[in-house]
């Protein structure tokens, strides 16, 4: 593997010790408890006295409540919202961004239902099963009121109403222009309609919460798997208007996040509101179809796109007007905007061009609320923004990594103001695709295709280049207005009497493998074996405030602050140990987990040992901290970190069944320094195959009365072992400016790429037969419909027909 | 999604368990694998009052040599069949389609009676049992009645089973030395219900030349004389007379009405018998 480049020798390394510190790729310490089965996740929980509760969930999309009818013998057993109305709030997700219309999320439906799998009452009993009985024998009467089922035809003026007060069904219409008209002269003017499937997020672990009343602590205990178990806090105290001293969150292990885990659910509100009441502790578990079809909805994006270039592949300038069906609430803490609002920041993507304009609308439908999905509204924006580059090309003549080196962002501009103020901080752009492209063979894969397959299929090669802002900080989010602004990173770092060191952060790893990157960074400073070394996550009651993890984040944030603790405690275990030593802190320096003198050294766990169990061998002028920090971090700019990659699908496409096979595939990436390269390249594996995900099989679809279409695996194919190849993957290691060691955050980038270039592989592929797709998943159906659309000449929509729905 | 509160009942003979089935004062479901039914309970799509499990009866547990064909027990699994813990009489055919349903731990469950009688028009084995011209043998208080296979599924999850009825067994012809089989699926992943199915037997020395094209809506389309669209069996390859718009017409009339749908069968069927092997 192609690794390392300003690569510096880690201190353990220069020391001839196996390698822990930062660049290590040491084994994870979380897998020894996951692959044997001995993770803690929130189904496997038991509290004295449990018992389980199951949801009455609206049947329809839209609808008016006219009658809820409980059987008086389960009167005592269920809970609507009469029952909760003088003690919750709804869940109210504001953006500040101007002309932001809030919505109200009820804890429990009362009145109007908006989307299928609301939750109208909560039932409690010894057993799920029971449980369900008694939410089967609840019975609802509605008025069914006419669902708004398409982000597009949402927006005509005849359409009903999410939110009647409104007046409209968008909770937020953003433009920018900047230079456009300068761009209309160009001699290519390209016009495509793009959209992506919605989806759900669909981790391995769904969604689930187990709350008790804590006596002794006077506090509710909520765990529940989050990725952001400080901003649950927030959201449950506002929603059960209980003080933050009376609430603890704990986020045990965590069966996959990618965003659905750090939302605030009203579930959760139920959950905590019937726990301080009850007497007992109450648990709820997401099943599938409730995950599926109410809950963990993602990425519905629409484009209208034309770009502007001239001849010899110049990018001159983008227009777009983009939607997203952003469901029927804003949810806590993202709100319904951050997806699209995003779009019109990021559409630019790595490329360097003076004329823009994008007008995106959130829009209101009776469906799931839009969740930020790993690699957040950056998917959908690099699917559009890539296909075009390749319709360039085409129309250029020219091939599409041509018109990429053309137009990314050049190595000697970085730092780099982009169009819309984005600031790339480091990178080489064009090396990274020079360097995918040396990992095919790609004038062989054009012989190949002039050639064609023995066995008839069709073969085709695209590519992909994107960057993601990660680790985005106060001065993005402040602009945003959401509930959550990330602030100072905080993170503890604790010796214990025999040496040891915890770790205490406030964001959660939930497949980041923090538990053994995080260690190594405190490593790479205090020389402590890593296996000494604990990382203590995911409990608002050991853990300093964080808006947790999310926008890969943790590697910068986490990371950071961690470093900056790790420094401040080695300060302190100078001191102590220079005491030891007889001599001033001036003299002494930390090696290889020991202070060393001029003569001699003392170890950390003695300067441990002493601090803790005999105070008495200590001056009178020590510092009275101890060997405890707190302490927060943030980079030396919060802009955000830009990690990018290039990614390049070769596909073989069968023109008669429609199948697409992914017969080789490249991921050239750069994440800055590498804490844990193999932890990188894990990330970078997970998020190819939620890509792909994207790209060829996942789809949400709802019918035209609101009514979700998939409520098994059976009808939401996921990719399995067998649909992800294994990618070739490369680095380069360009340095953050602004970070600890340089480090970039790269957590969801592997899922932003892979529809992007699958789908410029894909119709490169369907070229000779003048068919294309410009909407995922790319599906059998889709793939033989285009061919068909094509062949038949009857392409009404032609692409460059058509038409944008206008403002 | 939990089940309703249903009992549970284990026979350990099939008279017993056919006793159990002909409760009429109550709803009953047989269970085998479990493979889909247990999904159906758990999602209330079935909310059965009494659960008869087969998998007690050593009776359905047994395959039998009978000369000119095995039988196989009802609750024999897809993985005995892969496996071959059950004899192989189809030159590779069972034992082939059987490693390809669904995912291994499916088949370690999955019976061929389950299969069949729970009659989804995508599963395999109403397809290939149909090509190798396979018959169930079902019991009830009145006796025994055998049925080809492919008059068994009426329609989706729609078999001719009538109350008090078990189906112990399937017959599987045994092929001669010169037939020759082909099976081919469509799906978009490892593991998924197919999107189409082609299957193919030819047994020029017993006069038999079946195709069949299966995940339809309904029950796979079964030709029975397919001497048109592969020949009499005996040329070396099979598919050069394929006649597509013949394969079409054939489904166009029993009903698809989609064309891509078509297509995609077609095309399964096609490649299915172009996997023949010369003789």
């Amino acid at each position: 593997m192609n690794r390392a480049i300003r690569r510096v020798a880690t201190a353990s390394e220069v020391q001839g010790m196996a390698a822990q510190g930062v660049g290590a790729s040491i084994p994870r310490k979380e897998d020894d408890r996951f692959l044997r089965g001995r993770g803690e996740f929130v189904g496997d929980i038991r509290l004295a006295g449990m018992r389980d509760v199951a949801f009455v969930r609206s049947p329809l999309a839209h609808a008016r409540i006219k009658d809820i009818r409980i059987p008086p013998h389960l009167r005592d057993s269920v809970f609507i919202a009469s029952d909760l109305a003088a003690d919750t709030l709804p869940i109210r997700a504001v953006s500040g961004l101007q002309g932001f219309k809030p919505s109200d999320q009820p804890i429990l439906a009362f009145e109007k239902v908006r989307q299928v799998g609301e939750l109208i009452a909560m039932c409690v009993a010894d057993t799920r099963a029971e449980a369900e009985d008694i939410a089967a024998a609840v019975e609802v009467d509605f008025e069914e009121l006419p669902a708004v089922h398409d982000m597009l035809l949402a927006r005509r003026p005849d359409s009903a109403l999410v939110h009647e007060e409104w007046g409209d069904n968008v909770f937020l219409e953003t433009f920018v222009d900047l230079n456009m008209e300068a761009a209309y002269d160009a001699p290519i003017k390209i016009t495509r309609e793009i959209s992506t499937a919605r989806q759900s997020m669909a981790p391995m672990e769904g969604r689930g919460t187990v709350a008790v009343w804590h006596k002794r602590m006077d506090q509710l205990v909520l765990y529940t798997g989050n990725q952001q178990p400080h901003i649950v806090r927030n959201g449950l105290s506002e929603c059960l208007k209980l003080e933050q001293l009376k609430i603890r969150i704990v986020s045990p292990d965590v069966g996959g996040g990618f965003g659905y885990k750090g939302i605030v659910l009203t579930e959760d509100v139920c959950l905590g509101w019937l726990a301080m009441r009850c007497g007992y502790p109450v648990r709820w578990i997401e099943d599938r179809r409730e995950h599926l079809t109410a809950g963990a909805n993602c990425r519905e994006h629409h484009y209208n796109i034309t770009v502007y270039a001239d001849r010899d592949g110049t990018l001159r300038g983008v227009e777009c007007e983009a939607s997203v069906d952003s469901g029927a609430y804003s949810s806590y803490p993202f709100s319904a905007c951050l997806e699209a609002a995003q779009i019109a920041s990021i559409l630019p993507g790595p490329y360097d061009f003076p004329s823009y304009r994008c007008r995106t609308w959130s829009v209101s439908t009776n469906k799931c609320p839009i969740l930020p999905y790993r690699g957040v509204a950056r998917t959908g924006v690099c699917y559009a923004i890539e296909l075009m580059m390749d319709a360039i090309a085409h129309e250029c003549g020219l091939e599409p990594y041509e018109v990429r080196l053309k137009n990314l962002v050049r190595p000697e501009q970085m730092p780099f103001d982009n169009i819309t103020k984005k600031h790339f901080d480091s990178g080489d752009y064009p090396e990274s695709l020079r360097r995918a492209l040396a990992k095919i063979d790609l004038a062989g894969l054009r012989a190949r295709q002039k050639k064609g397959e023995p066995d008839g299929r069709l073969i085709g090669v695209g590519l992909a280049v994107y960057c993601e802002q990660g680790a985005h900080g106060t001065s993005v989010y402040a602009g945003w207005g959401i509930p959550m602004v990330p602030g100072h990173e905080q993170a503890t770092a604790r010796m214990t009497p025999d040496g040891g060191l915890e770790l205490r952060i406030g964001a959660h790893s939930h497949g980041q493998g923090m538990e053994t990157t995080l260690p190594q960074i405190a490593h790479e400073i205090l020389g402590i074996d890593v296996a000494r070394i604990k990382l203590v996550h995911g409990d608002t009651e050991y853990t300093p405030y964080s808006t947790g993890s999310w926008g890969s984040r943790c590697a910068v944030m986490s990371g950071g602050a961690v470093a900056t603790a790790s420094r401040e405690l080695a300060k302190l275990v100078k001191g102590i140990g220079a005491h030891l030593l007889q001599t001033e802190i001036e003299n002494v320096r930390l090696e290889n987990a020991a202070v060393v003198g001029p003569s001699n050294s003392v170890t950390i766990a003695e300067i441990a040992h002493t601090w803790y169990r005999r105070p008495q061998d200590l001056p009178a002028t020590v510092d009275p901290r101890g060997l405890e920090v707190t302490v927060g971090y943030k980079p030396v700019r919060d802009s955000g970190t830009f990690s990018y990659a290039s990614h390049i699908a070769v596909v073989a496409v069968d023109p008669e069944l429609g199948d697409i096979e992914l017969i080789d595939y490249v991921i050239v990436e750069d994440g800055g320094k590498l804490i844990n390269p193999m932890v990188v390249d894990g990330q970078i594996y997970g998020g190819l195959a939620q890509g792909i995900g994207t790209a060829l099989y996942e789809e949400m679809n709802f019918d035209t009365s609101g009514q979700p279409l998939a409520s098994t695996f059976a009808d939401y194919l996921l990719p399995g072992p067998t649909e992800v190849p294994a990618p070739k993957v490369g680095h380069l290691e360009t340095l953050a400016p602004y970070t600890e060691f340089g480090v970039k955050g790269i957590g969801e980038g592997g899922a932003i790429a892979p529809p992007a270039a699958i789908g410029n592989a894909v119709n490169d592929a369907l070229r000779p037969l003048g068919a294309q797709l410009l909407h995922t998943p790319m599906t059998p159906r889709r793939v033989l419909e285009a061919i068909e659309a094509a062949s038949a000449g009857r392409d009404k929509k032609s692409p460059e027909l058509a038409e944008g729905l206008s403002a | 999604m939990k089940p309703v509160n249903f009992d549970y009942a284990r026979p350990d003979g099939v008279e017993a368990a056919i006793k159990l089935v002909s409760d009429e004062s109550r709803t009953v479901k047989m269970m085998a694998g479990s493979q889909s039914l247990g999904p159906m309970l758990n999602l209330r799509l079935v909310q059965p009052d009494l659960i008869v499990d087969l998998t007690g009866i050593e009776e359905l547990r047994c395959v039998e040599d009978t000369g000119d064909e095995i039988r196989i027990g009802a609750c024999i699994t897809h993985a005995d069949i892969e496996d071959l813990r059950v004899i192989d009489v189809t030159r590779g055919a069972l034992p082939t389609v059987a490693a390809g349903i669904a995912y291994r731990a499916v088949r370690n469950r999955g019976t061929i009676g389950g299969s069949l009688t729970h009659a989804d028009p995508s599963a395999d084995w109403h397809s290939i049992l149909a090509a190798v011209g396979a018959k169930v043998v079902l019991r009830g208080r009145n006796g025994e009645r055998t049925l080809a296979v492919e008059d068994y599924m009426l329609g989706a999850l729609e078999v001719d089973i009538r109350p008090g009825e078990v189906l112990v067994c399937v017959q599987v012809p045994k092929l001669s030395a010169s037939s020759r089989w082909g099976y081919f699926k469509s799906c978009r992943k490892t593991g998924e219900f197919a999107h189409a199915i082609g299957a193919f037997v030819v047994d020029p020395d017993r006069g038999i030349s079946r195709a069949v094209i299966g995940a339809t809506e309904s029950r796979p389309i079964v030709i029975k004389e397919a001497g048109n669209i592969m020949g009499d069996g005996r040329a070396a390859g099979l598919s050069e007379h394929f006649d597509d718009r013949a394969v079409n017409d054939i489904l166009e009339k029993a009903g698809m009405l989609d064309q891509l749908n078509r297509k995609i069968h077609v095309a399964a069927l096609r490649r299915a018998i172009e996997q023949a092997r010369p003789q």
